[in-house]
């Protein structure tokens, strides 16, 4: 069984640097990592690829210069390989240009399950997994919470807000999951050494056919018109027990509607 | 000269860190509270280090260990030291002493103590033989296929977890020119054998949940087979595989200074008196200045002398240089971040006072300071005959 994960390389949240004024876009001149997002979609991968007992996880991303640091670490954790879009045309691509070069590299393994997060942790459009999936002609689910693989039928049970959804796709498929779908492991040290000679197959665009000016900057049609803080949270209340604290914290849920 | 790490290390000792924060780090509180690390705890850490491949880093690949290298292995001590010892210590680094296992040995003690089946611990000190370590009375005398050991061994760190100890036991005495001398031998000791007895030993300031034990030998009787290198060769195994642990000290030591260096850092940057932030007032800015100094001083010691390791080329001396530079740095770093913090710092809802007590010890065992010296001061005189 192949498994083709679809994995982004960001800025380290915990040292995001600057937001670029010009292009209202986070800054991406640093060293990036694997999106921790995308970690779990690795980790299903990998164990669908052990359950069956064969084939492997492929890695597919994009980036405009030919960063790998992030997919190092997907390596490490044990995919077996990667297909990396790197072109500087890319800088700036919306969502459906993102879509759109995934998908085209996708086209290029023969992929029985497509995995991807349910969006980026730091682009967070959430479109993405469903637009490859129509791209690509193939069947979608999102928000997994468990996968299973059936013969040729993924088995599905997709989060809700009251539960889940038991739902059933035909094979090859899409798949978005959820940070609860499993517990990424960590890149073992032999993951780690082995993980530089694991093949990582550099393609620009013109090896995908397509054309630089649908993509980036030059083919976006998302705009982003601007950028502002976040509001800072504002000061909790205090409730000091004076015999009725219970009462207070229930009347307060209440007002919000929580309860 | 190149002091970058690689892409391989940066992603080793993040693996590392993120291990200690999740694994590790949370239970940090209990341990200082109960002074111990429950069995279950034990297991949980070992089973979790074992299935993310971080168990035995320091054994060769080919071996099932993690297969790093000393400069590697410093940066992954470095970023163990983050927490308690009791903590880390469990996710094992088997002695590489066990490295010179032969014949039956390999399957019965080298390749299980990788796979975390079965855990070693290393008896040398004696009540009557710190330093002077070839003044052990504990001994071993041939008798058929058998030695019989007699004697008692102390400070024996996590004896109480392990289920075999590699012990060093006199087995003879030459006549040199200084006078006699005693020959030692090492032997691997089951816990089960007979005649032997594992008993807790003293509580100690530093280091809570980390156990010492006492090991008395009572006419314990163990194969021959079970001789570690030849016999009378006991100093020469311990000499080919035992500098590494000063490195290991000297590395973790950087780990407890940085995030003490951290905490004293963070306050002194938040914390205002007198109308602005502490660290704008000189005398706390300074220490500031000092602590991260010493701490970049000993970490540029350590990663030389595994480096030189690496090399085939670390002498005792700039192990014992590293060791020096690192324990005592720390046990400066400790301080100064206490005094930054005044009062706070010796509270134990932060990590200042642990790492406090803790450092005391890393200036003492694997060798003192002033056995570290005298290392490098010998090193030093010898070549001009002094």
């Amino acid at each position: 069984m192949n498994v083709v994960v679809c994995v982004k390389q960001i800025p380290d949240p915990a040292d995001p640097g600057q937001m670029d004024p010009e292009t209202r876009t986070l800054k991406r001149d640093v060293k990036l990592i694997l999106d921790e997002s995308d970690s779990y979609g690795v980790e299903m991968g990998l164990q669908l690829v052990d359950a069956a007992g064969e084939g492997e996880v492929v890695l597919v991303s994009m980036v405009p210069n030919n960063e790998v640091s992030g997919l190092r670490t997907a390596l490490a954790m044990g995919a077996g390989s990667a297909v990396l879009v790197s072109d500087e045309a890319l800088a700036g691509s919306d969502a459906l240009s993102t879509a759109k070069v995934l998908a085209a590299a996708i086209r290029r393994c023969e992929a029985d399950l497509i995995i991807t997060a349910t969006e980026s942790s730091d682009g967070y459009t959430g479109t993405v997994p469903v637009q490859i999936a129509e791209l690509l002609d193939l069947p979608s689910a999102t928000f997994a919470k468990s996968i299973e693989i059936d013969g040729d039928v993924a088995k599905v049970q997709r989060q809700t807000e009251d539960g889940y959804d038991e739902i059933e796709c035909s094979l090859p498929c899409v798949v978005s999951v959820t940070a609860g779908v499993v517990e990424p492991r960590y890149p073992s040290f032999k993951g780690i050494m082995a993980a530089k000679n694991k093949p990582v197959d550099e393609l620009d665009l013109a090896a995908l056919g397509i054309d630089p000016a649908t993509v980036g900057w030059a083919g976006a049609r998302q705009e982003i018109v601007d950028i502002a803080e976040a509001p800072a949270g504002e000061a909790g209340e205090i409730i000091h027990d004076e015999g009725d604290a219970h009462e207070r914290i229930l009347a307060f849920l209440d007002d919000l509607k929580i309860l | 000269m190149e002091f970058a790490p690689t892409d391989e290390q940066e992603m080793v000792v993040d693996t590392v860190r993120a291990f200690v924060e999740r694994e590790l780090v949370p239970y940090e509180d209990e341990v200082e509270r109960l002074g111990d690390v429950s069995r279950e705890l034990v297991e949980q850490i070992r089973e979790r280090s074992l299935a993310a491949g971080i168990y035995a880093a320091n054994m060769p690949a080919d071996l099932g260990g993690g297969g790093l290298d000393n400069v590697t292995m410093a940066m992954v001590d470095r970023a163990f030291g983050w927490t308690q010892y009791a903590l880390h210590y469990i996710v094992a680094r088997p002695s590489n002493i066990l490295r010179a296992c032969t014949g039956d040995q390999v399957d019965e003690y080298l390749l299980p103590t990788i796979r975390g089946e079965r855990v070693d611990c290393l008896a040398m000190s004696e009540p009557g033989a710190g330093s002077d370590v070839r003044g052990m009375t504990c001994r071993a005398t041939r008798d058929g296929d058998d030695y019989v050991i007699n004697g008692t061994k102390h400070f024996i760190s996590h004896a109480d977890l392990a289920d075999y100890t590699i012990l060093f036991v006199a087995t003879g005495e030459e006549q040199t020119s200084r006078g006699p001398k005693k020959l030692i031998t090492s032997l691997l000791v089951d816990h089960d054998t007979p005649g032997l007895e594992v008993v807790p030993g003293y509580n100690c300031v530093s280091n809570r949940g980390y156990h010492n034990m006492i090991l008395n030998f009572d006419d314990c009787r163990v194969p021959a087979s079970k001789v570690l290198g030849e016999e009378h060769r006991g100093f020469e195994v311990a000499n080919e595989w035992l500098g590494a642990t000063r490195l290991q000290v000297a590395a973790i030591c950087l780990g407890r200074a940085d995030r003490a260096f951290r905490v004293a850092l963070e306050w002194a940057a938040d914390r205002e008196q007198f109308g602005q932030k502490i660290g704008r007032f000189q005398g706390v800015s300074f220490k500031l200045a000092d602590m991260q100094t010493k701490l970049v001083e000993a970490e540029l010691m350590t990663y030389r002398a595994a480096w030189l390791m690496d090399e085939g080329r670390m002498t005792d001396g700039d192990a014992a240089m590293a060791k020096i530079s690192s324990t005592e740095m720390l046990q400066f770093v400790a301080d100064e971040a206490i005094q930054v913090l005044g009062g706070m710092g010796l509270m134990d809802e932060l990590p200042l006072e642990r790492i406090w007590r803790d450092a005391r010890v890393d200036r003492i065992w694997d060798g003192t300071s002033e056995i570290q010296r005298h290392i490098v001061s010998r090193q030093l005189l010898r070549p001009l005959g002094s």
